[in-house]
């Protein structure tokens, strides 16, 4: 809502120092979020009069035709002076603006005398761009005849004047209107407030005989109001006052016609959406209602749109011809050869129009603040302060009015005169809190600490005890409520998982990691060249109804795709060598069943608590890595060296070391893997991931180098299954034995397997055991490999002695020789 | 002990005598000097006071003196022996110390040269700038609350007094999940945690809530589709919005510094009656560049405050929705962009940079925002 200053001052004594600034101050405090002070005609500095045109002649011998006009712009100011000028949208005798020589211009156009045109131009006439009133450079502005020659044109063009652009929120429907900003800076100034919307605009007599059209509401809970104004003999050719446009500029409206002009004033003053018909176009009378679904209505925005059966209409016999408080209908639009005019103000509900709206996707002036509640009882004020404005400027008498009106009662709440001082945790006094709630337009009886409180017809918003609360609380002002601190809670600190997801964070950036933060969106394209086929866990079949892109309209079930892209986008900013990773949240599977929407009066039983809840789709955290190019650089020390299958396997294994948990290994099946390069992780059963080398062929479909590697875990099974308390080690100070092993055996048998099985016949003796080589070669036989392990033993109470460490040694062996057929080498 | 040795032996042993024991620490201790190293010591050590060493067998020519002369032998040796140890001694300190300056120095290298070969990594910055602010309630004895990202409307908006014909709903654009009527979205705020807290939990509550939400916004360098909040939520007996105020103080004085406050300015929210915007006073002109341009202000604009979050006491519609009784307990809530904060804590000043994922930005600030 932009509202211009000299507009509120109508309404409420502002003190004439306070500036713009200083109001808007005001309203900021009051909760009005001004956002700018605009200043009209900001850079106009110098003698700008009104001239009138003493005679024009027309210059043709140059490229466009030029005009060289004899103004008079008053004795004071030198009388007549030649000016060129190249408009043409006026003739002699004309009242114009005349900018003389010493003015500058927006932009710090100075104005002087100047040869042009082979004259000497002695001034400038002016358009409304020149001044900075706006864009409209069509023509030089032509003032109203009989505009005082010689007289200052800034104050009657309205330069200076200040604007407050505020943001209303939501809630504050009265704010969209010069009254309600008038009234909170009445309260806020501690002014009086002669409320305009109460003040019945004085109307002739209704001529004899006239038939004012009638009205009706056949929805009474949509349309609680219908009032129409009948006025004939009109002038449709009239011109709104430059006042009028003026300040329908000011608040960002474009003047159109005096009919649309003045019913947009009226709204802009006092907040009540207006429409004129132009009455001949009607057939019978008017009534606000529904139609059948699928009939057609072409809005003056010239849309045919197809009506539901809920949306609020407005008929006539025939038909549909407006949307009720959003738009007019085109055939019935006013336009030059218009001679009558119903004029309907109305109160239609706020849920009926927003509905509409939102589905015929159309947002207007009338409909923001209908959505948002306008005055119960305010119609038939505002159209008969419009009705007055239309009969002033456009002629034409007054037919009468037509009315129809459900029962109104104004909203009765009651509360404690305590509630605002124990929520805002200071003293407010009784009396206080009386005064403001009336200063708001309540009306109050009291009994005891008890308040009954009559709520004003145009605050929509206030409905609960808490609303009064907040109107006491917001004009006491928030800086005066005092700073403490509720008595301390007590807290559990972190959860397992969250004090996991910090280690683990830690962990694989200290392993050179950077965690990157990806939209959670993917397409089908991504899924395909990754592999991800819709049969798979990771294909996630949750779409997005309106998605950013229709590239990308799933949720991602995976976080390959988003760290493949910004690996992507790395590489193509020349970094290469990358270690990426993502913790977070990924969906799996679909939506459910709709839920009922439980009520919001009271807690929603368990039934329907789980059923909104199973409604959702799973939704799991997932931590992945994916690791490219070199893991070291080329150094003055050593050679480079590339990041390969291990690497994003020894990854996952330090998340694991991280949790307290050892992944079982074994060859993935994964098919964004290299078949041959992945390894499945397992805790005891349960599979939690896959790490090792990406498939050759996603590589190359993805765009990613040759050889990089990723790994992808279920983050929520790992902090399932995390060791929560670990049992201390029993730390034996008895001498260590170390013994190698070498072992030969197939190549299909897993590294994995024998080490299984050298640990289990080693037996209880056995501290730990590690493969140090794999060895391919002449002493050994084709398809067969040899491994050699680093066994070390020792026992908690006694030196070993030799013997019992060969016998551990031999049960190794043979454990490894009967399931796996090693031999030893 | 043997007897007084009464009858004068007269047998002569030379090489005990004065002037042969002093040739011998004078060829001695001039062997020393010569040597040139440690080994060469080592051989002069052996030669001069080892076992075989000339003073060596002297010394056991001593028992064949007469027990008069027996003393002032044993003396005289003694000394000698003394003299050729010390300088021994004296030779070894000056060897080892020349040895060691020697290898030292060859051992040198050039301890500039870049010892870094793998790149450090690092956490996003959002990330451990949530987790700070988790820590600081944490530390008031605060939980740290949850919730799905693809949410419930009703949990969404619903309970949070904002029903299907709300204007407020058109305030946040919201990403429905398909069909559009499905009844599920991209959360467009973590406020449904608060719900989730609420059912969840016991009164009292104090939570915060970090996550991610989601508004049909382009991305551009002050605008994403995907951000993150971190939520408050208090409910208890004789919640104040005083207690509120405070709050919100120790927090901003928690992350920018002590004496910094906040400032409530009035505004709406549908869950929240009053509610307010918080301005956090600017942590780095603090407000000293008000109407003063000779020391304007980037963080703050000059304006001396920087517009932070919302927040207000949780409206009793709210509390009734989730079975809370709103005449027995009151609530505050508030709320925090943390990608905003980022912005103007740490200078970041394009959006875009927090969400494209280049290494440079991650990297930059490693373990802390």
């Amino acid at each position: 809502m932009r509202a211009p200053v000299s507009w509120l001052r109508e309404f409420v004594a502002i003190p004439p120092e306070q500036s713009g600034r200083d109001i808007a101050e005001r309203l900021i405090s009051a909760g009005l979020e001004v956002e700018t002070v605009d200043v009209v005609g900001l850079g106009v500095d110098g003698p700008v009069v009104v001239g009138q045109v003493v005679s024009i002649e027309e210059l043709t011998e140059f490229k466009k035709p030029i005009r060289w006009c004899q103004v008079d712009v008053g004795v004071a100011n030198g009388g007549v002076r030649g000016v060129i000028c190249g408009a043409r949208n006026f003739s002699d005798g004309d009242h114009v603006v005349v900018a003389l020589p010493g003015t500058v211009l927006p932009g710090g156009f100075a104005i002087a005398q100047r040869e042009t045109y082979g004259k000497v131009s002695d001034g400038m006439i002016c358009s409304a761009r020149e001044l900075g009133l706006g864009d409209d450079h069509d023509g030089i502005i032509v003032l109203e005849a009989g505009t005082a020659v010689g007289a200052d044109a800034k104050a009657i063009l309205g330069l200076g004047e200040e604007i407050l652009d505020i943001a209303v929120t939501p809630d504050r429907g009265y704010a969209l209107s010069i009254r309600g900003l008038a009234r909170e800076l009445a309260i806020a100034y501690d002014l009086e407030f002669a409320d305009p919307g109460l003040a019945l605009a004085e109307l002739p007599a209704p001529i004899a005989g006239g038939k004012p059209i009638e009205c009706a509401s056949e929805d009474e809970d949509a349309c609680a109001l219908f009032t129409v104004r009948t006025i004939q003999g009109f002038d449709a050719q009239a011109s709104s006052p430059l006042w009028m446009q003026r300040r329908l500029l000011d608040c960002g409206m474009r003047p159109v016609s005096l009919a649309v002009d003045v019913t947009n004033y009226v709204m802009l003053e006092l907040g009540q959406p207006l429409h004129a018909f132009d009455a001949a176009k009607l057939q019978g009378s008017l009534r606000a209602g529904h139609v059948a679904a699928g009939s057609k209505l072409e809005t003056l925005d010239h849309i045919d749109r197809s009506l539901s059966a809920d949306d609020l209409v407005i008929l006539d016999d025939r038909g549909a011809i407006g949307l009720a408080g959003t738009m007019g209908g085109f055939a019935t639009e006013i336009d030059d050869s218009t001679t009558a005019i119903a004029l309907e103000a109305a109160h239609f509900s706020p849920g009926s129009v927003a509905r509409m709206a939102r589905r015929h996707k159309l947002s207007s002036e009338a409909s923001r603040r209908f959505e948002r509640g306008v005055d119960r009882v305010l119609a038939p004020y505002a159209s008969a302060r419009a009705a007055a404005l239309l009969l002033e400027f456009g002629g034409g008498s007054y037919v009468g009015m037509t009315a129809v009106e459900a029962p109104y009662e104004p909203g009765v709440i009651a509360m404690s005169v305590d509630e605002p001082s124990l929520l805002a945790g200071m003293p407010i006094a009784s009396d206080t809190v009386i005064e403001l709630l009336q200063s708001v337009g309540c009306e109050i009886a009291a009994s005891g600490s008890n308040l009954h409180v009559t709520v004003p017809s145009w605050r929509t918003d206030i409905t609960d005890p808490a609303n009064l609360v907040e109107e006491v609380v917001r004009l006491v002002g928030f800086d005066a409520v005092p700073s403490t601190l509720p008595k301390a809670a007590v807290g559990h600190g972190l959860s397992k998982a969250q004090r996991l997801r910090r280690r683990v964070g830690l962990t694989l950036a200290s392993r050179g990691a950077l965690e990157i933060l990806n939209y959670p969106f993917v397409g089908e394209a991504e899924l395909a060249a990754l592999r991800i086929l819709p049969a798979d866990a990771r294909y996630s079949k949750v779409r997005l109804a309106n998605p950013m892109s229709e590239e990308q309209p799933f949720m991602r079930g995976s976080l390959l795709p988003g760290l493949v892209a910004a690996a992507r986008r790395n590489i193509g900013r020349g970094f290469d060598d990358l270690f990426l990773f993502e913790l977070g949240a990924v969906v799996r599977g679909s939506v459910g069943a709709q839920a009922p929407r439980p009520s919001v009066e009271q807690r929603p039983d368990t039934e329907q608590w789980l059923s909104l809840n199973m409604m959702l789709p799973a939704q799991v955290t997932s931590l992945a890595g994916l690791l490219i190019g070199n893991e070291r650089a080329r150094s003055w020390s050593s050679a480079d060296r590339a990041y390969e299958w291990a690497d994003a396997v020894a990854s996952a294994q330090a998340v694991a070391d991280v949790l307290g948990l050892h992944f079982e290994v074994s060859r993935a099946a994964d098919s964004t893997f290299h078949p041959g390069r992945s390894a499945q992780l397992r805790v005891g059963d349960a599979i939690v991931g896959v790490a090792g080398e990406l498939h050759p062929r996603v590589l190359e479909d993805v765009g990613l180098p040759a050889r990089s590697c990723a790994f992808e875990l279920d983050f929520d099974l790992l902090v399932l299954a995390a060791v929560d308390s670990r049992p201390a080690p029993a730390v034996s100070t008895q001498p260590v034995a170390k013994e190698d092993l070498a072992l030969v055996v197939r190549d299909e048998v897993p590294a994995a397997q024998i080490q299984a099985a050298i640990a289990e016949g080693a037996g209880e003796l056995l501290e730990s055991v590690q493969l140090f080589d794999v060895y391919r070669g002449q002493q050994v036989a084709e398809g067969s490999r040899s491994l050699a392990f680093a066994l070390r033993f020792r026992a908690p109470d006694r030196t070993l002695e030799a013997a019992e460490i060969a016998l551990a040694r031999q049960a190794a062996i043979d454990l490894a020789a009967q399931r796996h057929g090693a031999t030893l080498r | 002990m043997s007897g007084p040795n009464t009858s004068f032996d007269p047998k002569q042993v030379s090489a005990l005598n004065a002037e042969s024991v002093q040739a011998v620490v004078s060829e001695a201790l001039a062997a020393i000097a010569n040597c040139a190293d440690l080994a060469a010591l080592k051989d002069a050590r052996l030669a001069h006071a080892g076992d075989r060493s000339p003073l060596a067998l002297a010394n056991r020519e001593i028992g064949a003196l007469p027990p008069a002369a027996k003393a002032e032998a044993g003396k005289r040796m003694g000394l000698a022996r003394q003299e050729i140890k010390a300088a021994l001694d004296a030779r070894e300190a000056l060897l080892l110390e020349a040895r060691d300056a020697q290898v030292l120095t060859e051992e040198a290298v050039d301890v500039t040269l870049p010892t870094y070969e793998r790149p450090v990594g690092g956490r996003h910055p959002l990330t451990t700038l949530m987790e700070r602010i988790c820590d600081v309630f944490i530390a008031m004895g605060y939980d740290i609350a949850e919730g799905p990202e693809v949410e419930a409307e009703w949990i969404n908006f619903d309970a949070l007094n904002l029903p299907p014909d709300h204007p407020a709903r058109t305030m946040q654009d919201t990403f429905y999940i398909e069909s559009a009527d499905s009844g599920v979205v991209l959360r467009t705020q973590t406020s449904p945690i608060q719900i989730r807290a609420m059912l969840d939990r016991e009164v009292p509550i104090y939570v915060v809530a970090p996550g991610r939400v989601f508004r049909t916004d382009e991305l551009d360098a002050t605008h994403t589709p995907v951000f993150h909040q971190v939520e408050g939520l208090a409910v208890d007996i004789g919640i104040t919005m005083a207690d509120l105020k405070g709050t919100l103080d120790h927090f901003a004085q928690e992350m920018f510094g002590a004496g910094i406050r906040t400032r409530l300015r009035p505004s709406y929210f549908p869950f929240t009656e009053p509610s307010a915007e918080v301005d956090l006073q600017c942590f780095v002109c603090r407000g000293q560049s008000i109407g003063n341009p000779e020391r304007p202000c980037r963080t703050c604009g000059s304006e001396g405050w920087i517009e932070w979050g919302g927040c207000g006491m949780v409206n009793p519609r709210v509390l009734r929705a989730v079975g809370i009784d709103p005449e027995i307990y009151r609530g505050f809530a508030f709320g925090m962009g943390i990608e905003r904060t980022l912005m103007f804590r740490n200078g970041v000043t394009d959006m875009r940079d927090m969400v494209e994922g280049d290494v440079r930005f991650t990297r930059a600030f490693g373990l802390e925002a």
